[in-house]
């Protein structure tokens, strides 16, 4: 609590999730804030869901946020944002990535996959940003920089010098696909 | 002092280079693997894989009673597989250091079951370390050696899933140069546990006890903040910074060791506040000794007995505040489970067990999952190793009626765990069932360890790899095959086969883990369902491979011809996804799944 602000990034199991979080606690470092960040690991490329969450400010306690107590959701696939909803504030802001990963009952024919994830959250929640991830990702050169260009979405909500996160980014990718992943942060925070 | 973003694990490895340990041992488990990699990177360090939790810490106690000091790495199952020699070599010491590490799995994130591991430092007589962030895993480590240096103790340092896994900023030390104690030896009396010597140092525990109690008292990380007196909470862990998160002015006893408490320094905290409170996930270990003390306390009758807790759960205990109910959209959502991934080996192996009417023993590993539709080719779980002695138990049971109808599967790291003597039990005591080994290469539910047949050692070292098919042999079994689960129709009958003939059989269904770089895993072409050919009889969605999805003919445009007047829709493959096994298009009775160029348009 106190000034203790709460990010929780949400996806499915190989999206580069845990990445992308270490990422963004390293941008807090870097802007000399305290940061803790907590997730599960071990089903995380089993297509199961991966939940990471990263809180900051001057002195951090809980590295997982309570219900009602998350600022910004970045929700890597679209569905699964509804899944989360209960953790945000009623002025979060949501991020989300339209691409769908199909659960199994839906492969299956047992489910149907809701399409409007976007709507619904739209009911409920004013800040709801919608981003093509994948596309943008495949157009800056890389179609797995899905988690880049939402980093670039989310470094757009948060007061934080460009030149900082660029900084961080450097030293996370190895020199092959950096290009592609900074073209991405970029698309990604002015889409 | 440089700062560093560690994880829990790679904090506890840290502190354990930092403080001059270069011996560790352990058996890879969620939450407790990393520990072990991040180890064997430091430099001058040795570390291994050993087969099992029992021989990891047989390695440490050897090596710490050559004055060592020493790491054992685990998970909280491992513990009950190592508990054998911990409960004894909390008799004898050792002339080293001997610290082991239990990472505990409250909610079960990855585990069969959610056990309470304090439990065992009082079973055992053996001290406990609690932190509860990063910075104090690093710095426990080099306490809990300190502590098993002076009190001649093996001491515990317990983990959870939430502190392994989270990570915060740690402040680095200069790691001290390591002191070579090591020698060889001879002190009998304290070593040799025959009954004339074991109850004599029995009664050294029970004397080194009472001064680890003593010692508790004054323990540096166990202190009082004494803030609003209204509400004082004795906690550890990190349920500390759940609590401090939401209560940030109550009054605190914040432990850094659960086991012996402070008596002493309990008592004061409970007459310096009104209410007071124990906070702890899963058993009331500490709540039941302040009772013990004659100390009123509330615990359990407000605090969840499962699962780990978050903020929320601490503040709506305590102050009966639930956050506003938000007005939320009510959607029931598709779940979104585990699964085997695209061009898993395992895949085609448990669709074919999971239609074949008999009973599949399973044990732990990637494989577990097929339990679930639509593989449902697996019917227990119980423990690592339990596969084998099941199947061969049920087997006997059954008689006639489970004769050509059991089968125990097990993987191969799972297998070099706990299976080798559970297979030697079914040769010896002349057992129908079939054991199928699925070899993947690896030990791949944690991440791809190596284990003793990979060929290759914890640090990276090239070394003699186990032959699986001569050591069953060795066993007494005779009846041992190789098969390559791609391939359905071989797999099919190698399986048929194996629970046909009388006495025991063992089919290895070998192919490396799709994740697996190492050896190169298969990656063809990905496959394609021409619409035009596919009857919608759902036989490959039955697979439950990830890519492959049912698309109704509502949802299609174009929409394809009918081939019959039952069809609704027609399969689809992402090809993102697809790996090019080829288990769908051998399914496939209409010919309508090819590799994506051999089809035309």
């Amino acid at each position: 609590m106190g000034d203790t602000r709460g990010i929780l990034i949400a996806g499915v199991g190989g999206q580069g999730i845990l990445l992308a979080s270490d990422i963004l606690c390293r941008v807090f470092m870097a802007a000399g804030l305290d940061v803790k960040k907590s997730e599960v690991h071990g089903m995380a490329q089993r297509g199961g869901c991966v939940t990471s969450h990263v809180r900051y400010g001057g002195k951090v306690h809980s590295p997982i946020s309570r219900k009602r107590d998350v600022d910004i959701l970045v929700s890597f696939e679209k569905m699964d944002t509804l899944r989360y909803l209960d953790f945000l504030k009623p002025e979060a802001t949501i991020l989300i990535n339209t691409e769908e990963l199909y659960p199994p009952a839906v492969n299956l024919g047992d489910a149907e996959y809701p399409k409007d994830a976007v709507e619904t959250a739209r009911l409920s929640f004013q800040k709801v940003k919608s981003i093509d991830a994948t596309n943008l990702a495949s157009r800056a050169g890389n179609v797995r920089a899905v988690n880049t260009v939402l980093l670039g979405a989310l470094s757009a909500c948060l007061p934080i010098p460009l030149e900082t996160w660029e900084e961080v980014i450097r030293k996370s990718f190895p020199a092959g696909i950096l290009p592609a992943n900074l073209e991405a942060f970029r698309m990604g925070r002015v889409a | 002092m440089a700062k560093e973003l560690m994880s829990g694990n790679e904090a506890i490895a840290r502190g354990a280079y930092e403080c001059g340990a270069r011996f560790a041992a352990g058996y890879p488990g969620t939450p407790s693997t990393e520990i072990m990699e991040a180890f064997a990177t430091y430099e001058g360090v040795y570390a291994e894989w050993a087969p099992n939790e029992k021989v990891a810490m047989e390695v440490a106690i050897g090596a710490a009673l050559a004055g060592a000091r020493a790491l054992a790495v685990m998970k909280h199952v491992g513990v009950n597989v190592a508990a054998d020699p911990l409960f004894t070599v909390s008799y004898t010491g050792t002339d080293g250091a001997l610290v082991v590490v239990t990472a505990d799995d409250p909610s079960l994130h990855s585990s069969q079951n959610e056990q309470d591991n304090r439990n065992y430092s009082k079973f055992m007589k053996i001290p406990m370390l609690e932190p509860a962030d990063s910075q104090e895993a690093k710095d426990y480590v080099r306490l809990a050696f300190e502590i098993s240096e002076r009190f001649d103790t093996p001491v515990f340092l317990r983990s959870t899933t939430r502190v392994s896994h989270s990570k915060s900023v740690v402040a680095l030390d200069p790691p001290l140069p390591p002191e070579d104690r090591t020698a060889i030896r001879f002190d009998a009396e304290k070593y040799v546990m025959v009954p004339m010597n074991a109850r004599k140092r029995r009664v050294e525990v029970e004397k080194r006890m009472r001064r680890l109690e003593e010692y508790a008292e004054t323990f540096s990380e166990n202190r009082m903040e004494i803030r609003n007196p209204g509400i004082g909470i004795i906690t550890a862990g990190i349920p500390y910074h759940y609590a401090k998160d939401v209560f940030p002015d109550f009054s605190y006893l914040k432990l850094g060791m659960v086991y012996p408490l402070p008596a002493a320094m309990i008592r004061e905290f409970a007459s310096r506040v009104r209410k007071l409170y124990v906070l702890e996930e899963l058993d009331p270990f500490i709540e039941e000794q302040v009772r013990a003390l004659g100390i009123e306390v509330t615990g359990k009758a407000v605090f969840p007995y499962t699962s780990e807790f978050d903020p929320g759960i601490v503040e709506r205990a305590i102050s009966g505040n639930a956050p506003d109910s938000a007005v939320l959209p009510e959607r029931p959502l598709p779940m979104r489970p585990p699964n085997l991934c695209p061009g898993c080996p395992h895949r085609g192996l448990f669709y074919l067990l999971g239609r074949m009417k008999v009973f599949v023993a399973g044990d732990i590993g990637c494989y577990t999952l097929s339990f679930m539709k639509p593989l449902e080719g697996l019917h227990s779980c119980i423990c690592m190793g339990a596969s084998i002695g099941m199947a061969h138990g049920m087997s006997k049971a059954l008689g006639e009626k489970g004769r050509g109808k059991v089968v125990g599967v097990i993987g191969d790291s799972t297998f070099l765990h706990s299976g080798i003597t559970p297979l030697l039990n079914m040769a010896y005591n002349h057992s129908d069932a079939l054991i199928v080994i699925c070899d993947n290469l690896t030990t791949a539910m944690t991440g791809m360890q190596e284990h003793p047949a990979t060929g290759f050692t914890l640090q990276g070292e090239k070394t003699t790899g186990v032959d699986l098919e001569r050591l069953i042999g060795a066993l007494g079994i005779e009846n041992v095959r190789v098969v390559d689960p791609y391939d359905l129709k071989a797999t099919r009958k190698a399986i048929r086969d194996g629970l046909e003939k009388s006495g025991p059989s063992v089919l290895i269904s070998r192919r490396a883990c799709v994740l697996f770089k190492r050896e190169k895993p298969y990656r063809g072409k990905p496959y394609r369902v021409d619409p035009e050919k596919c009857i919608g009889c759902r036989l490959c969605i039955g697979l439950g491979c990830p890519p492959i999805a049912w698309k109704k003919f509502t949802d299609a445009s174009p929409i394809p011809e009918r081939k019959g007047k039952k069809q609704e829709g027609v399969s689809y493959i992402d090809r993102n996804l697809c790996t090019g096994c080829g288990l769908c298009r051998q399914l496939c009775k209409s010919g309508a799944i090819a590799e994506e160029e051999s089809i035309d348009g």
